[in-house]
């Protein structure tokens, strides 16, 4: 089989939900006729018309909506905004309604809201962000961020399936950059359930999307040039959280540290951290650390993004100094 | 007491502007007024009402009446601290809800505001559930999880609001594309007060249900006041209905205190909805006379002016002038209905009464449907008793996303 590209993995998962289920449908800003920003959407008005494939006004709150009520009816829709970074103006919706449906009203939201997420490209402070924290908060919302193209097919393949609201977070950094062959038949990958990206024996690095890709390149890096052992656990759901793939690794390694893209107070590093200082406690050699972009705006030039966002560098320190320790 | 009966309303719309696109200019009127000479485009036996037979017109008065004597008893147990939230009258707006309500079918879907208790009864809601949701019994619709009227049921045809308003605009153009889609003969219909209007979520709601050309009627109750906030300082369009231009849907407006007329508006938005004329605007002018919820004073509220529709314009006392006018009600028969009222409403109390709290564990279930419960945290007492929790049925407080039903 030959490799396809992240971007074409969650294509290749709209498609197969479309054509296994007719209640999935599609609906977004520009997913019709122009095939969505990125081209995730590409094909599938001429392959599924335009009562499935929906060009919608530009409203956030009114998609999102829309999708939640369709859901109650039965219906699979899936959302896409543009940007993830606009995802913020169906907050309300979201956290208000969407995600306290099942809870208060027994009314379920069968539904994905996904789109491309994430920095690295020069996008600046509206077509970079990470906001998968202010969801994570939310009980009644999964939120899923894959790293691989194969886990990006199988995990949007399980979102479509899930029985309640999944954001689905897809790194536009990787959307063109990351390959892979896609497993036979009906690929699923679990919602809930971590993935071990490269097992080692020194050092953890606890992880998820773009900068799972960074930590192997620190990873081959240390053990070129330090020997040491690093294990990297890549989380692929961050609501719920695998505690079991967590935990494991930290009693496994000993030491670690939990790197993500997003911003540093309130992100899900310090989540994590807690999560294993209450449970795993006795197991630790040496104090959880964070790698984290800067509490800043993310900005556009080149010098000032990759001087805020993490580096392979920052984790390369960071597991020396865990290491040290 | 009633000016005038059987007041009509009127239409408006993208076909009914003046050359500088406004509609109805000439009918803009101050909704503190307790008259609303909205002139009837219609001959009588034009009307939708024209061919309700006698028992559905009396019918009309019951849900009223039922609507007003459910509150006043809620009045009465929220004093004894029973109700132990908030209270929302809809005293004076009995009308509007239950008119419009009336204008649907068993197979269509609504969603209220607060003030739509009477738009609930009609589509099934019962008291009993009404009096459990308020007094936050574990055996209410919510299980003791939401407030006041915020429940719903798809099976009988209304889905429940949530607080922050305008949202539930967007969510009832999904469920008519639904009806769309799948080209089924349903039609939708979702209230928004004068006040929602103002939101994001309206907006983007209705222009994306017109975009699609979605089966969904729009009802904007315009009682006066959001809280405490006139619609003076709510919008400066002239007339809430002159919307309905921007986002190229016709508009109505009604005397939304006439049951009737009420009903003929709805009914013609709803028939033309079905047909797959698309979306409606209609404007609805009511007040509301008592505060926003019952802690309300209404110390905001210019003196006089809740007495002065108290007396001219009260929905109730308008159609039993016409009862006794038009449809030759008797005493007798109007004096059973209220009988029969107050015998439901007294024996749902006492079965309401009766029904015991929520079990504390049972908050945990049902966040999502799987994994179908939250785990007790180890310093909350009760943790030993987790295993109740897990031992309720598969499912348990979860909705099935296929059928729609438990």
């Amino acid at each position: 089989m030959a490799e396809i590209t992240y971007l074409e993995a969650v294509r290749e998962a709209l498609v197969e939900e479309m054509d296994r289920d007719e209640n999935v449908f599609c609906l977004g800003e520009d997913i019709g006729a122009y095939g969505g920003a990125f081209k995730v959407t590409d094909g599938l008005l001429s392959r599924f018309g335009e009562s499935r494939v929906i060009d919608t006004p530009i409203s956030e709150i009114g998609i999102v909506g829309a999708a939640a009520g369709a859901g109650h009816m039965g219906m699979r829709p899936v959302v896409e905004m543009q940007f993830i970074d606009f995802v913020a103006n169906a907050y309300d919706i979201l956290t208000n309604y969407v995600a306290t449906a099942r809870y208060r009203a027994f009314l379920p939201c069968p539904m994905v809201v996904r789109g491309p997420s994430g920095g690295y490209v020069r996008g600046g402070p509206f077509h970079s962000q990470n906001p998968e924290a202010g969801f994570i908060h939310t009980p009644g919302l999964k939120v899923v961020y894959p790293a691989t193209a194969e886990d990006a097919k199988g995990l949007m393949k399980s979102a479509i399936r899930d029985d309640d609201c999944v954001l689905f977070f897809e790194h536009k950094y990787l959307y063109r950059r990351i390959k892979g062959e896609m497993p036979q038949g009906d690929h699923t990958v679990p919602i809930g359930k971590a993935r071990l990206a490269r097992e080692g024996r020194d050092v953890s690095i606890i992880t998820y999307a773009a900068t799972v890709w960074k930590a192997l390149e620190a990873a081959e890096q240390l053990e070129a040039q330090d020997g040491l052992s690093v294990e990297v656990l890549d989380l692929r759901t961050l609501a719920p959280l695998d505690d079991e793939a967590i935990f494991a690794t930290v009693r496994k390694t000993n030491r670690v540290l939990v790197l993500h893209e997003d911003t540093r107070t309130g992100g899900i590093a310090g989540e994590i951290t807690s999560r294993i200082n209450e449970s795993c406690f006795e197991w630790l050699d040496a104090p959880v650390l964070r790698v984290t972009a800067h509490d800043i705006p993310l900005p556009y030039a080149p010098s000032l993004e990759d001087f805020v966002l993490p580096q392979t560098s920052d984790i390369v320190r960071a597991v020396r100094r865990l290491a040290a320790y | 007491m009633a000016k005038r009966k059987g007041t009509g309303n009127r239409e408006t719309g993208t076909g009914a502007t003046d050359g500088n696109g406004r509609a109805n200019a000439a009918t803009a009127r101050q909704p503190h007024s307790s008259r609303f000479p909205v002139p009837s485009s219609q001959s009588a036996s034009d009307r939708a009402s024209a061919k309700l037979t006698r028992d559905q017109k009396l019918d009309l008065y019951y849900w009223m009446r039922l609507t007003r004597s459910l509150e006043e008893r809620l009045v009465a147990l929220y004093r004894q601290t029973k109700v132990v939230g908030g209270l929302f009258r809809s005293l004076g707006q009995e009308a509007d809800a239950v008119g419009s309500a009336y204008a649907l079918e068993r197979r269509d879907i609504l969603s209220p505001l607060i003030r739509n208790l009477g738009a609930m009864l009609v589509k099934g809601a019962t008291p009993l559930e009404i009096l459990r949701q308020y007094m936050a019994k574990g055996d209410s619709p919510t299980r003791g999880r939401e407030l006041n009227i915020h429940f719903g049921d798809t099976d009988r045809g209304f889905i429940g609001q949530i607080s922050p308003l305008g949202d539930m605009v967007p969510v009832m153009a999904g469920v008519t594309m639904t009806f769309k889609m799948r080209r089924q003969d349903r039609v939708g219909l979702v209230y928004v007060g004068d006040g929602a209007t103002s939101t994001g979520a309206f907006h983007e709601g209705i222009n994306f249900a017109a975009v699609q050309r979605l089966p969904l009627v729009v009802i904007v109750e315009n009682n006066g006041y959001a809280y405490s906030t006139p619609i003076s300082k709510q919008t400066a369009a002239r007339q809430f209905v002159d919307k309905a231009i921007g986002y190229g849907v016709p508009g109505a407006q009604a005397d939304g205190n006439d049951v009737l007329a009420v009903y003929d508006v709805t009914k013609a938005a709803v028939d033309r909805a079905r047909a797959g004329g698309g979306v409606s605007l209609i404007e609805l002018m009511t007040y509301r006379r008592k505060g926003h919820a019952e802690h309300d004073n209404q110390s905001y509220v210019p003196p006089g002016e809740i007495e002065r529709w108290a007396a001219e314009n009260d929905p109730v006392d308008r159609y039993l002038v016409v009862m006794r006018e038009e449809l030759g009600a008797t005493d007798q028969e109007i004096a059973a209905i209220d009988a029969r009222v107050v015998q439901e409403v007294d024996a749902a109390t006492d079965e309401a009464e009766k029904s015991p709290p929520p079990e504390p564990l049972d908050a945990l279930i049902g966040v999502y449907a799987d994994p179908p419960r939250e785990r007790p945290l180890w310093f909350r007492d009760g943790t030993d008793r987790a295993v109740d929790v897990n031992e309720r049925a598969e499912g348990w407080g979860t909705w099935s996303a296929r059928t729609g039903s438990a």
